[in-house]
């Protein structure tokens, strides 16, 4: 008995000086990774806000004589930022839309009427989505070579080089993971709800429109906010599936500025710093939807 | 004595009941409900996005198998002449000089991302998981790397890493001909960028982490506490125990994540000198560089193997137990 009450007591009456004590550790040690972390970001703003001459007559680590926005014009200009910025948004608002469209429709499917299939081919979904792309890249090049696109979509009658080859494949990607998110989260809408409105006879087209998609709604907005991150984020497909350099997207495209393109240190920190705005200030201005996004998919177990 | 050690030992076992697995089946009567228009439009739902998933992804599986045992170079139409049984295979493990260079950098950046930059994020959210001012804040700043691409985050430490960046400045070196080249340099420049990976991967580990912390009954710790156990016992006794779901997602995460790693690398010097991965080279030998179609889909093979291992225990963990 008394080796249960001893330090059950302790856990009690723990002086108040000690917890104040832990609490100062505590915040010392976040504040401290805080700052390591945060620490690349401000530096690449500090580099963008000082003039090449300064850094090199003083060194990197200096007390800066001039700060201004210059660089950040010149990146802006020269590197033509603002036609890549556009080519996103070409691949991402349709890509995150017609992504969540479909995926919501399996998702309903996958998660109220138990066919046989339905685990198979989600597993065939979430599979996919896992699948690192270079695994697949050399046949879907192929593939994308050999298809033939209307001249209103593609400028040289293929699928490859196209935005719509872009957007086809982010879609076919991202579809998987959005998928297994939505069935998990429609799995908690009472089953009631659907079946019921079934049962009134509304067609199950009907039930999906108007019972499903509202009641998703947060799992929906929460996914368009992470989809449009990754989509934005997308590096390797438009690399590869994208021979016109001017076509690529915003990430792609930094491809492009790499080796000589910039010879000034500090107009390619004013770059960078300006392409890691967007998604940093989606993930600020909506980090709820961010993190629910996230977590959606892994927390069920 | 028994009251002691009782909570502890049960608490692993409380997530694994209950859950999805408890609602009851009745698969047949829900399709009488629908009508033949019904049927039509759940066909049309799952069959396009299907045949897309199908065609865009599992054909172009099957067939790196294929073209694997091929010397293809896409130039004239394949035919039985191309076939060349396993000699990819050979040339890969035997002569081809970058094939083992690529798997060490595979492996030590699984190792670096599960042995340090994943510890470091459950630390962080163990640490952030109580009341305390601030949490949210401190969250936010170890998740802004998260957002970022691994192309931007290999831009952003260029600044860090270049000869006129802030190490060398730091350590001394102004002059270009004394500086450290610590993205050229074939011995250091994997070690660079891995920390910048592993910057990126401490926020989403801590993310996730924090997401399931959240979802461990707190009657559980209180338990424990009362039963004298102190904040470290709760953890690994108790905490870490509870949250094994969620261990296997990050362990699975982190394992992909290290076997997809090609932005950054590529970013940097297009996964040569030092930097060669599993991804790149497949790029590199069969599009970008070479048209090596055959060899290059010897080299997605050995990674597509590798990756079923997480996919696997992925969807085994996720779904097996699980009624759809």
């Amino acid at each position: 008995m008394s080796e249960i009450a001893t330090p059950a007591v302790q856990v009690s009456v723990a002086p108040a000086g000690r917890i104040r004590w832990q609490r100062v550790v505590l915040h010392s040690v976040l504040i401290s990774f805080s700052l390591v972390w945060l620490f690349p970001i401000l530096w690449t703003l500090f580099s963008a806000l000082r003039p090449y001459g300064d850094v090199i007559a003083d060194g990197a680590v200096s007390w800066p004589a001039h700060l201004s926005l210059d660089n950040f014009a010149t990146a802006w200009t020269v590197a033509s930022l603002p036609k890549y910025f556009v080519n996103t948004l070409i691949v991402a608002i349709p890509a995150v839309l017609i992504t969540l469209w479909v995926s919501s429709m399996l998702a309903y499917v996958f998660a109220r009427f138990s066919f046989r299939l339905n685990l198979f081919l989600l597993m065939m979904f979430t599979a996919g989505n896992l699948l690192p792309p270079q695994v697949i890249i050399v046949p879907l090049y192929r593939i994308y070579l050999a298809l033939p696109l209307s001249r209103l979509l593609s400028d040289n009658g293929l699928v490859y080089d196209s935005y719509f080859g872009i957007i086809l494949i982010h879609i076919v990607f991202q579809t998987g993971f959005c998928t297994f998110v939505l069935s998990n989260y429609m799995k908690t809408i009472s089953r009631e709800l659907t079946e019921a409105a079934l049962v009134d006879g509304a067609s199950l087209w009907t039930t999906y429109r108007r019972v499903i998609l509202p009641l998703a709604r947060p799992a929906l907005a929460a996914l368009a906010t992470l989809l449009f991150t990754f989509i934005y984020n997308d590096f390797f497909w438009a690399l590869i599936l994208m021979k016109t350099g001017d076509k690529r997207p915003i990430t792609s495209a930094l491809n492009n500025f790499q080796g000589s393109f910039f010879t000034d240190q500090n107009v390619l920190a004013a770059m960078s710093f300006i392409v890691a705005l967007p998604t940093i200030l989606v993930y600020l201005v909506l980090s709820k939807q961010f993190v629910r996004g996230l977590t959606l998919g892994s927390t069920k177990g | 004595m028994l009251g002691e050690t009782e909570p502890l030992d049960a608490a692993p076992l409380e997530p694994q009941t209950g859950g999805a697995a408890a609602i009851p089946r009745r698969g047949r009567s829900r399709y009488s409900i629908l009508t033949r228009r019904d049927k039509t439009v759940m066909a049309l739902m799952v069959g396009v996005p299907t045949f897309l998933c199908v065609t865009l992804i599992w054909l172009p599986t099957i067939a790196s198998i294929g073209l694997s045992f091929t010397n293809w170079r896409g130039i004239t139409p394949l035919t039985d002449q191309n076939l060349v049984g396993l000699k990819n295979y050979v040339t890969l493990f035997t002569t081809y000089p970058f094939f083992w260079p690529a798997v060490i950098h595979n492996v030590l950046w699984l190792v670096v991302f599960v042995f340090i930059a994943t510890p470091i994020g459950i630390f962080l959210a163990v640490l952030l998981d109580r009341e305390m001012r601030g949490t949210r804040i401190y969250q936010s700043v170890f998740f802004v790397p998260v957002v970022l691409s691994l192309a931007i985050v290999g831009f952003i430490w260029e600044q860090i890493y270049t000869s006129q960046g802030f190490l060398n400045s730091v350590l001394g070196h102004t002059s270009s001909s004394t500086a450290i080249d610590f993205l050229g340099n074939a011995n250091l420049n994997i070690w660079a960028v891995l920390v910048a990976a592993s910057w990126r991967h401490v926020g989403y580990v801590m993310v996730l982490y924090l997401a399931g912390l959240k979802s461990v009954d707190p009657t559980l710790r209180e338990a424990a506490a009362i039963d004298g156990a102190n904040a470290r016992q709760i953890f690994f006794r108790v905490v870490f125990p509870v949250m094994r779901p969620i261990n296997i997602v990050v362990v699975v995460i982190t394992v992909i994540e290290s076997l997809r790693a090609f932005d950054i690398a590529y970013i940097i010097n297009r996964g040569k000198n030092g930097l060669e991965l599993l991804s790149i080279l497949i790029t590199n030998n069969s599009i970008s560089e070479a048209n090596l179609l055959g060899f290059g889909s010897a080299i997605a093979v050995v990674l597509l193997l590798v990756s079923l291992v997480p996919i696997v225990t992925f969807l085994v963990r996720t779904m097996g137990r699980d009624t759809v």
